[in-house]
C-alpha cells in the first residue's frame, strides 16, 4: 500500500477533493458495499455543480428560449447561449455559431451524414472509416451508403490496437470524399493521431468527421489545432447531463449545408409552401432544445476547465498505467489495445475462466461497476475473435485503490470458476 | 450473487453434457442475444411420433446462458414436440433454480427462444416465445 500512497502524491489533481463533488460516489451499492464506478466510458458521473445549475434553472429561470420578451425567457436564452460560448471556448472553436446543440454524438454524426452527406456524396464515392468505430460512426454511413451506393473502406487496426497508417495511406489513393474516425476508441482506449489523419485527408481533398465522444471528456481537444471539419461529442460522458451533445462544424460548411430537422427555431421565414432556413447555429436546432441540459453541460465544461484537461489527461495516464500493470500480473488475463502511452483510461479484458457477463456480475457483488459486452463495437470484437469483453474505464474521480479492488475482484471470479 | 453461481450452474458451464451439433437433424435453429453477442444453436432429432430422441446445443456465452442451454436440452429428451413448444420461462428458471434480473434473464432464456423458434418452424426468434 505504501507504493500506492507515493503514487497518489504524484497525482496531477486532488482526487479526494474531486470525489467530494460527486455525491453518487458516496453511495453504497448495498449495505456495507461502497460503489467502485469503473464505467465512465459508458457515462460519467455528475458533479454537484452541474446538478445545482440545472436545478437552479428550473427553480428560477425556466422558460422557453428565443423570442420571449419576458424576464424569464431572456434569462433562459442568455444562459443557453452562454453555455454555447463556454463550450465553444472549451474546444477552441473560432465562433459559437459553429457549435450546434444536438442530443448526443450519435445525433451529431447522423446530422452530418443526412445533410452534408446527402448533399455531397454520390454513386460510387468513397468514405473511409476505421475498423475500431463505435456503431454510432458506422451505421449512419452504412445507411447513407445503401441509399447513395457509396463505397465504404476501413483503415485496418493492428494486433496491438493501433490504426495501420500504411493501410490508410493506400486507401487515400481511392480519392475519398470523407474520412470519419474515432479520436479515442471506446474499447481499446487507443488515442488516434487525429492531426495527422486529418492532414492526410485534406491533402487528397477529403473532409473529416471526428467522433470525439471519448476524447473531449478526457484529453485537451482543440478543433482549430486539429483543423477538423466536423467534430461530435456527448455531454453525458464529460460530467454533463444526458440528452445534450455537440456538433462542431466549420462555418462555411455548416452555412452551405441543408437543414436537418424541420420545425420551429430553425427558420427565418415560413410561407405555406416554403421556408427559409435560419442562420447558424439555429438552422440545425429545430424545436425546443434541451435547455437545462445545455446549461448543465456549460457548467460541466467549467468544472473540467477548472480541474484542467491536461491534469485530467495526466492523472488518467497514471491510473491506466497502474491498471495495465496490475491486470497483466493476473495469470491468463488478456487486455486489448496498445500500451498505456498510446491510450486513455480504458481497459477491456478477458479471462480464460469466465465469460465477460459473469465477470461483471461477480464484480458487481463487490460494488464494482464494469461493462460487459461488445460495447457497441461488434466489428472490432469480431476482429479480435471475442464475442464480449469486460471493460473497466477510469475518469478524474477514480483512484488507484479502486484499481486494486478490481484486481481483487478478478481473482475472486477466478476462484469461483477455478 | 453467490446464489446465482450455485454449483449446478458452474458445473454445467465447465462440464457441459449436451454440447455439440447433430447432422442430420430434424430441427435446427440459431440466434444471438444482441445485447451481449451470446450465440446459441440448437439441433434436435425426432422419431416418427415427433418425440425428441437426441438434442444438442452449440455456441458461446456466459455461464448462465450455457448452463441453462445444457439443462434445457437434457430436459427435452423424451419430450414430444408439442411439449417442447409449450415450454415456458418458468420451466427454465425451475431448471436453473434461481431468480434472475431482467438482463441475465435474457441470457437464461436464449436457448429456450432458439429451441421454440425451431420447434415452431419460425423464420425468426422473437422474445414473445419466452414471455
Amino acid at each position: 500500500m505504501k507504493m500506492i500512497a507515493d503514487r497518489q502524491q504524484l497525482a496531477a489533481l486532488d482526487v479526494h477533493k474531486i470525489r467530494a463533488d460527486f455525491p453518487i460516489l458516496e453511495r453504497e451499492v448495498r449495505p456495507g458495499v461502497p460503489l467502485v464506478y469503473l464505467d465512465s466510458t459508458a457515462t460519467s458521473q455528475k458533479p454537484i455543480q452541474v446538478m445545482q445549475a440545472m436545478d437552479g434553472f428550473y427553480r428560477q429561470s425556466n422558460a422557453n428560449i428565443h423570442r420571449g420578451i419576458h424576464t424569464l425567457a431572456e434569462e433562459a436564452t442568455a444562459a443557453y447561449e452562454r453555455a454555447r460560448e463556454r463550450i465553444a471556448a472549451f474546444i477552441g472553436a473560432p465562433a459559437p455559431q459553429e457549435v450546434i446543440f444536438t442530443r448526443n454524438t450519435t445525433e451529431s454524426i447522423n446530422l452530418v451524414a443526412q445533410t452534408w452527406g446527402r448533399a455531397h456524396l454520390e454513386d460510387g464515392d468513397v468514405v473511409i472509416l476505421t475498423e475500431m468505430e463505435h456503431h454510432s460512426n458506422l451505421v449512419p454511413w452504412q445507411m447513407l451508403a445503401a441509399e447513395r451506393n457509396l463505397r465504404l473502406e476501413f483503415i485496418a487496426v493492428t494486433p496491438e490496437g493501433l490504426l495501420d497508417m500504411d493501410s490508410y495511406a493506400s486507401l487515400l489513393k481511392l480519392a475519398p470524399k470523407l474520412v470519419a474516425f474515432a479520436h479515442m476508441s471506446n474499447v481499446l482506449g487507443t488515442i488516434n493521431p487525429a492531426r495527422e489523419i486529418i492532414r492526410m485527408a485534406h491533402e487528397v481533398g477529403a473532409l473529416t468527421v471526428v467522433d470525439a465522444a471519448q476524447s473531449v471528456p478526457h484529453i485537451p481537444v482543440d478543433v482549430s489545432e486539429l483543423e477538423v471539419d466536423f467534430l461530435a461529442f456527448s455531454g453525458h460522458k464529460m460530467c454533463g447531463p444526458n440528452g445534450i451533445g455537440i456538433l462542431y462544424g466549420r462555418r462555411e460548411l455548416l452555412e452551405a449545408m441543408p437543414p436537418f430537422l424541420g420545425g420551429g427555431d430553425m427558420i427565418k421565414r415560413v410561407q405555406l409552401r416554403s421556408f427559409q432556413s435560419n442562420e447558424l447555429p439555429y438552422k440545425f436546432e429545430a424545436g425546443t432544445p434541451a435547455i437545462a441540459e445545455a446549461i448543465g453541460l456549460g457548467v460541466a465544461v467549467d468544472y473540467l476547465s477548472e480541474v484542467g484537461m491536461t491534469a485530467i489527461e495526466q492523472y488518467e495516464q497514471e491510473i491506466i498505467s497502474y491498471a495495465l500493470e496490475r491486470l497483466e500480473e493476473i495469470p491468463g488475463v488478456k487486455v486489448f489495445g496498445p500500451e498505456a502511452e498510446h491510450k486513455g483510461g480504458v481497459a477491456s479484458f478477458v479471462i480464460p475462466e469466465a465469460h465477460a457477463h459473469d465477470v461483471s456480475q461477480i464484480l458487481d457483488g463487490d460494488g464494482i461497476a464494469v461493462r460487459a459486452g461488445h460495447h457497441c463495437a461488434m466489428p472490432l470484437h469480431n476482429k479480435f475473435g471475442v464475442a464480449a469483453t469486460s471493460r473497466a474505464s477510469f475518469y478524474l474521480y477514480n483512484t488507484l485503490e479502486e484499481v486494486d479492488k478490481l484486481v481483487e475482484g478478478i481473482y475472486k471470479v477466478k476462484g469461483i470458476f477455478a | 450473487m453467490d446464489d446465482l453461481y450455485r454449483e449446478l450452474i458452474i458445473d454445467r458451464y465447465k462440464n457441459p453434457q449436451y454440447q455439440g451439433e447433430l447432422d442430420p437433424n430434424d430441427i435446427t435453429f440459431e440466434d444471438d442475444n444482441p445485447y451481449c453477442g451470446d450465440h446459441i444453436r440448437v439441433d434436435v432429432r425426432l422419431d416418427e411420433n415427433d418425440v425428441v430422441t437426441k438434442a444438442a446445443y452449440s455456441g458461446e456465452g456466459c455461464s448462465i446462458s450455457q448452463a441453462s442451454a445444457d439443462l434445457l436440452i437434457e430436459h427435452i429428451h423424451g419430450k414430444s414436440l408439442e411439449e417442447v413448444k409449450a415450454l415456458t420461462k418458468e420451466d427454465v428458471l425451475e431448471l436453473l433454480g434461481i431468480d434472475l434480473g431482467p438482463v441475465r434473464l435474457k441470457c437464461a432464456l436464449l436457448s429456450l427462444k432458439v429451441l421454440k423458434a425451431g420447434a415452431y418452424g419460425l423464420g425468426e426468434a422473437s422474445d414473445e416465445l419466452v414471455e
